[in-house]
């Protein structure tokens, strides 16, 4: 039973699947028929419509648009921050559980790993050499890459469900860690954690209250991963992944090393979210134990599948909306997460994909000949291929 | 349903069996084992202090109110900055509460001065805190913060109040390195963890006569902190043991075991109401017949609201002259909380928020000048004597125990420092 | 870099500390301690466990269908006259008044996992979501309903019920079993014993199986899915509700709007560790884990391990039984 984002409709309702799947076929909701007029473009048009795209996020927290904006709740730059850590967060959850379709619930863990990285070795209450901050943005890649492969190499082997549990207890393990072990200082914390370098009119450009200088650094950030992680999907690692998430029985039979594309996932998966965590903890400037818990896991894995599971475009936004609506939501502060919550369910419902749903053009052109031929008894796209995994695995355990 | 009626049978015999087990408590009067009366005094050797029946609220007490003659411009803000939501929520609702009943009563007293009020939400979390300061920071009506109520998000914090030059005084941070940052918008209204935890060691030893001290810690700051200090001021031999809790936790069986094994005769749980309240209530349960120590966090009226008749082994030390109980003060309180009394801090808050409209009377509308004159404050609150050294920590303060008396929180007079 | 490192390794080795003689010392009333609140999480895990085999999916708003039971009875208790202090009623009123708490607060909890599966996952289910989707709405209904009952409630934890006072009843290696411990082991196991039958003998638990076994087949055969999800629900919001009375008996002031959460998580993990989808997993996963954090907490000094320890084990059960103790599998139960 791996997990399958794309895998087959739960309990059935295979007519109604169909009828959706062909309403996004044909008709298509305004969203769909974007995204074709949108694949119709050259690809130097698409490049064009990016960078304005970019441009306009990138000075968001300067054009602090009104309506949009989170005053005077919470200061907006800083709100803008904390959807691009979100949105950063979830593109390296993203890999994990979109890309390898792992489902990771305790991804929580490599970003506070992260932050402790940055924090030990900035911070003027940590007795450990210090180093500039920047310094430990790789430093902390370089940790939890670690952490993510000690993790991994046990738990790997676990299928779906088993794997999400797992992984929620390692993220429980790290919390509680920090709140054990003396030198993390658990609740009393690292108080003044590093920040980038530089002066303007000698105030500090990247101050704690500046959200838009760490906002900007987060965005060329996300863009930098995005652009390698573009690279990594095209190769011959993102089409293992694919495989993995498909039918990992299926990618195993045909020759895919699995355990070790998954460990590859992982490991990619744990070294963006210790980035996250680092400048997350630069931003504060004060890194404790707490926040660190299940419900922000949930959240991150909110971000990925919100935005549409497999799509980092997807993940990104994903992860922007979830950190945006409690911000916005802020002044009735005690309605913002009853909103939120049902801001999810009903978004769920009416984009059970995500709000920018990965396509898979090879699988879904197979699913369309199969529909058409009648080999896979109406059975529709990728639905296919991994109910016939069910059914495997069904009578393996039979045996 | 024939799904509901097979799984109610189980039910029935479930219950039966609490028959089997109830059958004794209810013959015997099932109240006997928690104690008798106010006092804990007798049968477990301890001493029990003498309540305090006269409440000593300085008569000088500033007031919001005022001479009711200030004038000030309508866009003159105060805040509150901190916990609305989260966890932690019930603290900060406690405090600005307080700090709306303060404005409440000075704007009717004062018809030329109607003083605007905002609340920024925080959770609690140092993470989120910066967001919410900086939108206060960046807002210029407001003069002067009340917040924020916890020592982690202050820390994340002070630097953006130093930056803009905004005073804020927290009711209830007690971290003493909040202090030494060089801070000089900062102010704490309450002693911090160093002058209360030797006064909760003696109460534990020399007032109330216990032999065997058992100290519990959460792992907030706040708790790990004051165990520190309250250890540190134990006599070595009458420390039988320590334990820690987590926030949240809400089965203390294991830690309940650890204090009778080390048949303890006084319990000092430094953490807050939440977790103290089923603690205290679930060592009583399992026998526990000596006396439990709460500091201020778990002086809250939610303590004997959650533990019962559990409570009435309970003390408290407490920096705070007992304003709080002041009848005339959670009357009006409730009218602002729409019911609750008042709980931990409400007064800190309310004191807090008094002074800084104090300053605003006098003409003191803007940062600076209502930094200055929260520095030069000298005047008695409705908790305590206001006076701030120049780090920002009130001068001299008497730490005051509490017990438990027919379901209310009593005075027991101030601890002696020596 | 060499010295960071060393420093790293040798400033702290007190943390630490394997007290075994503490353990051993504390054996018994960490055992009994632990299967108590362990029958509270087996009775919580069934819920997940039997929405697992039916639908292969994990209802994370279970731990809000379990508060919610909660709220019911310290709601009906506290109308009934409970409050901090022990009651002084006689012992068939004691009895009544927590039968009457247990059905309200089943009825509740069933009602609350039926509005879940029909507002959070019906819809979705037609419309063949994804399984992560079901996740998230899950996620979504999670924190609706804990921000409804944050703003009905307030943030603090409902004022304590006690129940009874708990006696001693017999004497075990020098440990004292009292009745609160014995009541709420027993009913749970009991409450199991007769899920198990259910699900083995009755024609709706045939039904159940059927559709955890192949969703497909069954409804050609006649089952009429859509009731079989909704009866599932009904159940573990039965069994949650139980779950719900015995931890306000254990725990009388742990009511709070948030108070399901963390105790949904280990249920979770109980109901893994056992074998999800399996029953008789549960009941095992929940007594053990609830004995191992107890353990754990002994053998290391303070409450924080427990849950480290509990999560510990759990991986390493499962590096050796990759599907839980007893694997998973609603479907093969045999009749």
């Amino acid at each position: 039973m791996g997990i399958n984002p794309e895998g087959p409709p739960m309990g059935g309702a295979e007519a109604a699947q169909l009828d959706a799947d062909e309403l996004a076929e044909t008709k298509g909701s305004r969203l769909d028929k974007l995204r074709g007029r949108w694949r119709a473009l050259p690809r130097w048009q698409q490049w064009l419509v990016l960078s304005i795209v970019a441009l306009v996020v990138f000075f968001l927290p300067v054009i602090n648009p009104p309506i949009i904006t989170t005053e005077p709740g919470t200061d907006f730059p800083l709100a803008c921050f904390d959807m691009a850590r979100f949105a950063l967060v979830a593109l390296g959850l993203n890999v994990v559980v979109g890309q390898a379709g792992l489902l990771d619930l305790g991804y929580i863990g490599f970003f506070a790993v992260g932050s402790y990285v940055a924090a030990l070795w900035t911070s003027s209450d940590s007795t450990y050499v210090h180093i500039p901050f920047l310094w430990t943005l790789p430093l902390a890649m370089v940790v939890t890459v670690f952490f993510g492969v000690l993790l991994g190499i046990p738990t790997l082997r676990l299928r779906g469900d088993y794997l999400a549990i797992v992984t929620l207890g390692f993220g429980e393990i790290i919390r509680l860690l920090a709140s054990i072990v003396p030198a993390l200082r658990g609740n009393v914390g690292f108080q003044n954690v590093g920040a980038p370098p530089g002066t303007h009119d000698g105030k500090q450009i990247f101050d704690n209250s500046h959200g838009t200088p760490w906002y900007m650094m987060t965005v060329a950030i996300i863009i930098v991963v995005m652009l390698l992680l573009g690279n990594l999907e095209r190769s011959r690692v993102g089409r293992a992944w694919v495989a993995i998430r498909e039918d990992e029985d299926a990618a195993e039979t045909m020759g895919v090393p699995t355990f070790k594309f998954k460990l590859w996932a992982f490991g990619t998966g744990a070294a963006i979210g210790g980035l996250s965590g680092a400048i997350f903890a630069g931003q504060v400037g004060f890194v404790n134990n707490q926040k660190f818990d299940v419900a922000t896991s949930m959240l991150f894995l909110a971000a990925v599948v919100l935005g549409g599971s497999g799509n980092k475009f997807g993940a990104v936004i994903g992860g922007a909306i979830v950190s945006y609506i409690p911000n916005r939501f802020i002044e009735i502060a005690n309605y913002k997460y009853l909103i939120f919550g049902v801001v999810l369910i009903v978004l769920m419902i009416f984009r059970p994909q995500g709000l920018l749903p990965a396509r898979n053009h090879l699988l879904a052109a197979i699913g369309r000949i199969r529909q058409w031929t009648g080999t896979a008894s109406g059975q529709p796209e990728a639905a296919a291929a991994t109910d016939a995994g069910r059914i495997t695995l069904r009578k393996e355990e039979d045996q | 349903m024939r799904a509901t009626k097979l799984i109610v049978i189980p039910a029935i015999a479930a219950v039966m069996t609490v028959a089997g087990c109830a059958n004794s408590s209810s013959g015997g009067g099932g109240g006997s084992a928690s104690g008798t009366g106010g006092s804990s005094g007798g049968s477990n050797g301890l001493k029990s202090l003498p309540e305090q029946t006269k409440i000593d609220v300085p008569a000088d007490a500033v007031k919001p109110a005022g001479d009711g003659k200030a004038v000030c411009a309508p866009t003159t803000t105060l805040a509150y900055v901190g916990a609305e939501t989260g966890a932690n929520a019930q603290l900060g609702i406690n405090i600005y509460n307080g700090v709306q009943l303060a404005i409440d009563e000075h704007n009717k007293a004062n018809p030329k001065c109607q003083v605007q009020f905002k609340k920024f939400d925080t959770e609690g979390d140092p993470s989120k805190a910066t967001g919410p300061v900086t939108q206060a920071v960046n807002d210029k009506t407001i003069v002067g913060v009340v917040g924020l109520p916890f020592s982690g998000e202050s820390k994340s914090t002070g630097k953006i109040f130093q930056q803009a030059g905004l005073p804020h005084i927290t009711p209830s941070a007690t971290n003493p390195s909040l202090t030494q940052n060089g801070w000089t918008t900062f102010f704490r209204g309450l002693g911090n963890d160093n002058v209360q935890g030797p006064a909760a060691a003696k109460l534990a030893t020399t007032m109330l006569g216990g032999k065997k001290v058992f100290v519990v810690q959460d792992d907030s700051d706040y708790g790990i902190g004051l165990a520190k200090t309250t250890q540190a001021a134990l006599p070595k031999a009458d420390l039988v043991g320590t334990d820690k809790v987590t926030t949240g936790q809400k089965d203390f069986s294991a830690t309940v075991q650890k204090v009778m094994n080390s048949k303890a005769d006084v319990v000092f749980y430094s953490g807050y109401y939440a977790e103290g309240a089923p603690f205290d209530q679930q060592l009583v349960q399992k026998g526990f017949k000596g006396d439990f120590i709460g500091p201020d966090g778990v002086k809250d009226p939610q303590f004997i609201k959650q533990a019962g008749d559990a409570s009435k082994n309970a003390y408290f030390t407490c920096p705070c002259i007992p304003g709080d109980l002041i009848p005339s003060f959670a009357d009006a309180y409730k009218k602002v909380s729409g019911g609750t009394a008042p709980g931990t801090y409400s007064v800190e808050g309310y004191d807090a928020a008094t002074i800084m409209l104090t300053g605003i009377d006098k003409g003191k509308t803007t940062r600076s000048a209502m930094e200055q004159f929260i520095r030069t404050y000298d005047a008695d609150g409705l908790s305590k004597k206001y006076k701030w050294t120049s780090t920002g920590e009130l001068e001299s303060l008497p730490v005051y125990a509490y017990k438990v008396s027919n379901g209310n929180i009593v005075s027991a007079g101030v601890i002696p420092s020596s | 870099m060499h010295g960071l490192v060393t420093s790293l390794a040798t400033v702290d080795s007190s943390w630490i500390q394997f007290d075994w003689s503490n353990l051993f010392q504390n054996f018994w009333p960490a055992t009994f301690d632990g299967m108590t609140f362990g029958a509270i999480y087996a009775l919580v895990a069934l819920g997940y466990t039997l929405v697992y085999g039916v639908l292969n999916l994990i209802n994370f708003a279970h731990s809000e269908v379990f508060i919610s039971g909660a709220y019911a009875v310290v709601f009906t208790l506290s109308a009934l006259g409970f409050g901090p202090n022990p009651p002084h009623l006689s012992l068939i009123a004691i009895i009544g008044d927590l039968l009457l708490a247990c059905i309200a607060a089943m009825i509740v909890s069933a009602i609350v996992a039926l509005i879940v599966e029909r507002v959070a996952y019906k819809p979705l289910r037609d419309r063949g979501a994804p399984r992560l989707a079901y996740l998230i709405s899950a996620i979504g209904a999670s924190f609706a309903i804990q921000y409804i009952f944050f703003n009905w409630r307030s943030s603090n934890a409902e004022p304590a019920v006690i129940m009874f006072n708990p006696k001693p009843i017999f004497d075990v290696f020098g440990t004292i079993i009292d009745s609160q411990q014995l009541t709420i082991v027993i009913a749970a196991i009991v409450m199991m014993v007769a899920t198990d039958q259910f699900i083995r003998r009755t024609r709706l638990g045939r039904g159940i199986r059927a559709v955890a076994q192949d969703p497909d087949t069954a409804t050609l055969m006649g089952v009429n899915k859509e009731r079989i999800i909704m009866s599932t629900f009904v159940i573990g919001g039965i069994l949650a509700g139980a779950g719900a009375l015995f931890y306000v008996m254990k725990v009388p002031s742990g009511v709070i709007y948030n108070g399901g959460f963390i105790l949904g998580i280990k249920a979770f993990t109980a109901a893994v560790l056992g074998g999800i989808g399996n029953i008789r997993g549960a009941l095992l996963g929940g007594l053990l884990l609830g004995m191992i954090g107890n353990y754990g907490q002994y053998l290391l000094g303070d409450a924080q391990w427990t849950d480290v320890v509990s999560f510990i084990v759990l991986v390493l059960v499962l590096m050796v039984r990759p599907e839980g103790i007893l694997g998973s599998n609603l479907a093969k139960v045999r009749a």
